[in-house]
């Protein structure tokens, strides 16, 4: 299997796409001539010409509306938000359009978009350029989120979401478009709500999404020196979430750590914590602990912004904390 | 025009007018619930710019929706049983006066938040051009909307990319109860294009004929030159902004609605057809009997209609 | 035939109407959509209009007067229609809080059928804190929590606490044995005590990190200060082991750490000295505590200890006299134990094993003379407990017993 970055798999995806079906089409800023703020749309305008790879004005709210037209009356677009800071300016459009269309309409509506971007910190770029979004977006009923950590599950993840027909939102990392992984070439999909053991072990698990699956595995590094044996599950899909591979785990483990490079207050995280809570209850021995960002906007400073968000240590600390050593 | 087709726009605004003044009487006793904004008075624009569209052409727009989906061919019955709450209802119940739709008939319905239907819009009419589709988007707003960055990116993006899209602004003067005046730094609104190189009309919107002229003539802009337009018609709303709102109180005078009233577009129209002896009073009177039974109809319809089931809740969230 | 003109619901919170003004009086022609009232609502004031033409028959409200929604205003017919029936009916009752049915009950999100931890509460309402598989456990084994001590943070029971207990089943019901074959060996099933003895002592033993610091101490000063005060009373004869509980006191209020407690995310210090004595009983042991010992003189410590100490070998100490101690002693001396280390007492942070005193040829001022030694070995809590913090406290202790007079101070 070739060795290929994150953004070469999410390239490949929507190419296989698009060339699977001409209803697909990819919008946003710098998509096209510029190949790609981050390079993840690199050579898609000379493949598939400027019908297809469609550069905008800076309008996140307009063109995601625009989608959200298009992808009603039967074309499956691709929106880029460069990061999904700026999807802030789009919220109406995919809170009460792309979300609600088709309850509102009793169902006579489809919405196969895709809204994708880069999400989360990357180094020192500031409190309005480091969100993390997905605690945002997993809030709203009607839209499915997902969150892909390495290259593999990128490729396979969007696949599914841009064949799904209703509303997804992508979340991808600055910081992991150049991780690398052995990705399969050609019809490779991920589906939707399926989680992954990402290391498995018996004495704790740590549930992480995106970019901090690699912090939880570094965790895990850590911890398998002093002896414990950390499962790294990556529930890829937020929402709907794979409710089953999470309480299998903790029913083994008996402990739960959760990453989450989001802010602590009403976080994925919390929402995951409940469920286990809800589920898994009488195989608790340690109450869950979260691993999230500190509860500040993001400040500049190199030391600040480190302090900010989650490391290994930090989740090996509250690893070793639930399992009382 | 055809006569037929004269007589056509006649009897839906007159059927549109009879179902909202029934509409009112139910929202009074009690069977319609929520916001219910009323579309009495402004019928000239919605039926004159739905008998100008074609076959195919699609229509979104904001929340005074029922004039809206009735003038694109909604079954009454479903409508009225929609505003009930109803499974029956075209949104089966799910939707509410704010939310009609009908997507077989081209709807794609009410929208409640300003401004939200007009990038949709946008992206219908990029779907037309994406796909080489002979098929123009109209999109209905109120005056209010122009004052929202959605309207402004759309219209860049519609005119940037050459879209078949018709944005039309209903003016009924009053933003809830903020007249024009005192919420918009223009009069004339449809200079708003100006800043996009757009084609751009105004056209009394109590005069059925000259909207659905200004319509057709924005539609062969659309279709032959690929151009969208910005259209404003100028109306006026004879009821409150919501059924909870009065007609006129601290914003508007009675002596100012009675003086609008006047301008009543259904009489106007009838006064026109009566003139050229396209509709006679007999007619008037066949019409008024047969709409009052659609109406009634619509009415028993949706009190006998069964409340969506529980489990329809969970429903038609995910495809 | 004549209808009714209602109080329409004008707004959506709206419940009552006032019927301002009548534009039409009894008698008038009416159009249906006519003006022919104005009311007011909790929002506005509105124009009510006839749904149907006739003559206004009957005005029921006057002006000013207040009508629920759906209220009768008026009746609209023709001229000499009967309209008794009409006013005679009883206004529609408004529909309860106009919510259709299907909003009520929601279906969806089941209650999960559990009981909160915070709510399982012991019959003598100490709440135990214990996590919710430890209590899993618990009932499997058929284990009373109550009788289990925690060690995970703040004194949680955790699973671990009860991997190492056997079972209620697994105990052997008190039975006589029946009609045992060539009895090579004999059984005896534990009772409350020993299985307490032997959940502490493993759970201290494997999961509390101990270390042990041994010293020798001269009691010269303190053989003679004993005798001299038993010489001058007769009220209570002191032991060695009173006057080392009240050296242990001494050194403790300057040692916090080792009066402490290692509670997981926290240690925990100890404002009050409460000494737990190691009683020897028939088949087991039990520490009654001495409370406060270090504002305590060392006679009213030996009054209380001598109390406790009998209680405890009659097994009658209640729960409060024998738990809570923040250090323990265990004084194997007049077995002629020379030395030993004790497993400490969780959550204490250590335990004195006090050996007994000892004749030794020892070197004074050059010469070869007979002193009295004593050896006691501190076992620490290495998560608390330093080595040299240990160290520290023997040291204190050492100099209280071989300078006797500082305990005065």
């Amino acid at each position: 299997m070739p060795e290929i970055t994150f953004r070469e798999a999410l390239n490949q995806a929507m190419a296989e796409e698009m060339e699977r079906d001409p209803n697909v089409f990819l919008m946003g800023e710098e998509v096209g001539y510029y190949q790609g703020a981050y390079k993840v749309s690199q050579g898609l305008l000379e493949k598939f010409g400027p019908q297809r790879v469609i550069d905008t004005p800076i309008a996140e709210l307009g063109f995601a509306g625009l989608g959200v037209g298009a992808a009603q009356v039967g074309l499956r677009p691709i929106i880029e938000f460069m990061t999904w800071n700026f999807s802030l300016l789009a919220l109406d459009q995919i809170v009460n359009n792309a979300a609600k269309l088709r309850y509102m309409s009793g169902g006579q509506i489809k919405m196969p978009i895709v809204f994708r971007g880069a999400n989360g910190s990357a180094h020192q770029l500031g409190a309005q350029h480091s969100q993390s979004m997905e605690a945002w977006l997993c809030h709203i009923p009607g839209l499915i989120v997902m969150a892909p950590s390495v290259p593999a599950d990128g490729k396979g993840m969007l696949k599914a979401a841009i064949r799904d027909d209703n509303p997804v939102i992508f979340i991808e990392s600055e910081v992991a478009y150049g991780y690398k992984g052995e990705v399969p070439e050609g019809e490779h999909i991920v589906p939707i709500g399926v989680g992954d053991i990402k290391r498995p072990g018996k004495d704790v698990t740590i549930v992480a999404w995106s970019k901090m699956v690699h912090v939880a595995l570094e965790a895990a590094n850590i911890l398998a020196g002093e002896g414990i044996e950390a499962e790294v599950v990556d529930p890829r899909t937020l929402r709907p979430l794979d409710e089953q591979l999470l309480v299998s785990s903790v029913e083994k483990t008996n402990r739960c750590v959760i990453v989450e490079e989001g802010w602590p207050y009403a976080g994925v995280g919390a929402e995951i914590a409940h469920r286990i809570y809800i589920n898994a209850f009488d195989h608790l021995d340690a109450p869950i602990l979260r691993v999230t960002s500190e509860d500040v906007p993001m400040p500049y400073a190199a030391n600040l912004e480190h302090a900010v968000v989650p490391n290994a240590q930090r989740v090996a600390a509250a690893a070793k904390k639930v399992l009382y050593v | 025009m055809e006569k037929k087709k004269l007589l056509e726009m006649y009897r839906m605004m007159l059927l549109i007018r009879r179902f909202e003044e029934r509409t009112a009487q139910m929202y009074g006793m009690q069977k319609i619930g929520g916001f219910c904004h009323l579309y009495i008075g402004q019928e000239a624009v919605g039926v004159g710019a739905v008998s100008a569209l074609r076959p195919g052409d699609q229509f979104i727009s904001a929340y005074r929706d029922h004039g809206h989906i009735l003038a694109m061919g909604g079954d009454p019955n479903a409508v009225m049983a929609e505003l009930f709450g109803k499974a029956t209802g075209c949104s089966k119940g799910k939707g509410g006066s704010m939310h009609l739709f009908d997507v077989e008939k081209g709807y794609y319905g009410g929208h409640g938040i300003v401004a939200g239907q007009v990038p949709v819009a946008t992206g219908m009419a990029f779907a037309a051009k994406y796909r080489k589709e002979d098929r123009v988007v109209l999109c209905s707003m109120g005056e209010g909307t122009v004052h929202q960055g959605a309207f402004h990116e759309s219209l860049n993006l519609a005119k940037l990319w050459r879209l078949p899209v018709i944005y039309m602004i209903e003016n009924n003067r009053y933003g809830m109860g903020t007249p024009l005046e005192r919420a918009s730094a223009i009069w004339d609104l449809s200079q708003k294009a100006c800043s996009y190189d757009m084609a751009r009309a105004t056209v009394d919107g109590m005069d059925v004929l000259a909207v659905h002229q200004v319509i057709s003539e924005a539609i062969t802009r659309a279709i032959r030159d690929g151009e969208p337009t910005l259209i404003e018609a100028r109306t006026y709303r004879f009821r409150g902004h919501s059924m909870s709102d009065p007609v006129h109180s601290h914003y508007r005078t009675k002596e100012e609605v009675e003086e609008q009233k006047k301008q009543d577009p259904i009489l106007i129209f009838q006064d026109h057809l009566l003139k050229k002896k396209v509709l006679t009073q007999a007619l008037i009177k066949q019409y008024e009997d047969e709409i009052k039974k659609i109406v009634l109809d619509a009415v028993d319809f949706a009190e006998k209609s069964p409340l969506p089931e529980l489990e329809e809740l969970y429903t038609e969230i995910y495809s | 035939m004549a209808s009714k003109l209602t109080m329409p619901k004008l707004s959506d919170t709206m419940t009552l109407g006032v019927l301002l003004k009548w534009l039409k009086k009894e008698g008038e022609k009416v159009d249906a959509g006519e003006v022919i009232a104005e009311a007011e609502s909790d929002k506005a004031t509105m124009e009510l209009e006839a749904f149907d033409a006739g003559i206004l028959l009957k005005i029921v409200v006057p002006e000013g007067g207040k009508v629920p929604v759906g209220g009768l205003l008026a009746i609209i017919g023709e001229k000499g229609e009967d309209i008794a029936a009409l006013l005679s009916e009883k206004a529609p009752a408004p529909e309860p809080e106009s919510v259709p049915e299907s909003t009520q009950p929601l279906p969806a999100a089941p209650v999960p059928d559990m009981t909160p931890a915070d709510e399982i509460i012991t019959t003598d309402s100490v709440r135990i804190k214990a996590s919710p598989l430890a209590r899993k456990m618990a009932a499997a084994k058929g284990i009373d929590l109550r009788r289990v001590q925690g060690s995970g943070t703040g004194g949680r029971i955790i699973s671990r606490d009860l991997a190492a207990m056997p079972s209620a089943a697994e105990v052997p019901a008190k039975q006589a044995p029946a009609a045992a074959p060539a009895a090579v060996s004999s059984e005896q099933p534990l009772n409350t005590m020993r299985t307490a003895i032997a959940s502490r002592m493993t759970l201290s033993k494997t999961t509390v990190p101990h270390f042990y610091l041994t010293m020798e101490i001269d009691m010269d000063k303190m053989v003679a200060l004993r005798a001299e005060m038993n010489a001058a009373q007769t009220e209570i004869k002191i032991s060695f082991n009173d006057l080392i509980v009240k050296a242990v006191a001494a050194a403790l209020s300057k040692h916090p750490r080792v009066n402490g407690s290692f509670a997981g995310d926290k240690f925990i210090f100890h404002q009050q000295v409460d000494i737990g004595l190691a009683v020897a009983l028939e088949d087991g042991l039990i520490t009654p505590v001495l409370r406060d010992c270090a504002a305590r003189s060392v006679g009213e410590l030996a009054k209380e200890a001598r109390v406790l100490i009998d209680k405890a070998k009659e097994r009658k100490l209640t729960p409060n006299e024998y738990t809570g101690s923040t250090f323990t002693i265990s004084n194997l001396g007049m077995f002629d134990i020379e030395e030993f280390s004790a497993i400490i007492n969780p959550p204490e942070a250590a335990i004195l094993a006090v050996g007994a005193i000892q004749e030794k040829p020892v070197v004074q001022n050059g010469q070869i003379v007979v002193g009295q030694r004593m050896k006691v070995t501190l076992s620490c809590d290495h998560r608390i407990v330093d080595g040299a913090t240990g160290a520290l406290f023997l040291k204190d202790f050492k100099n209280y017993l071989e300078n006797p007079a500082l305990l005065l101070l």
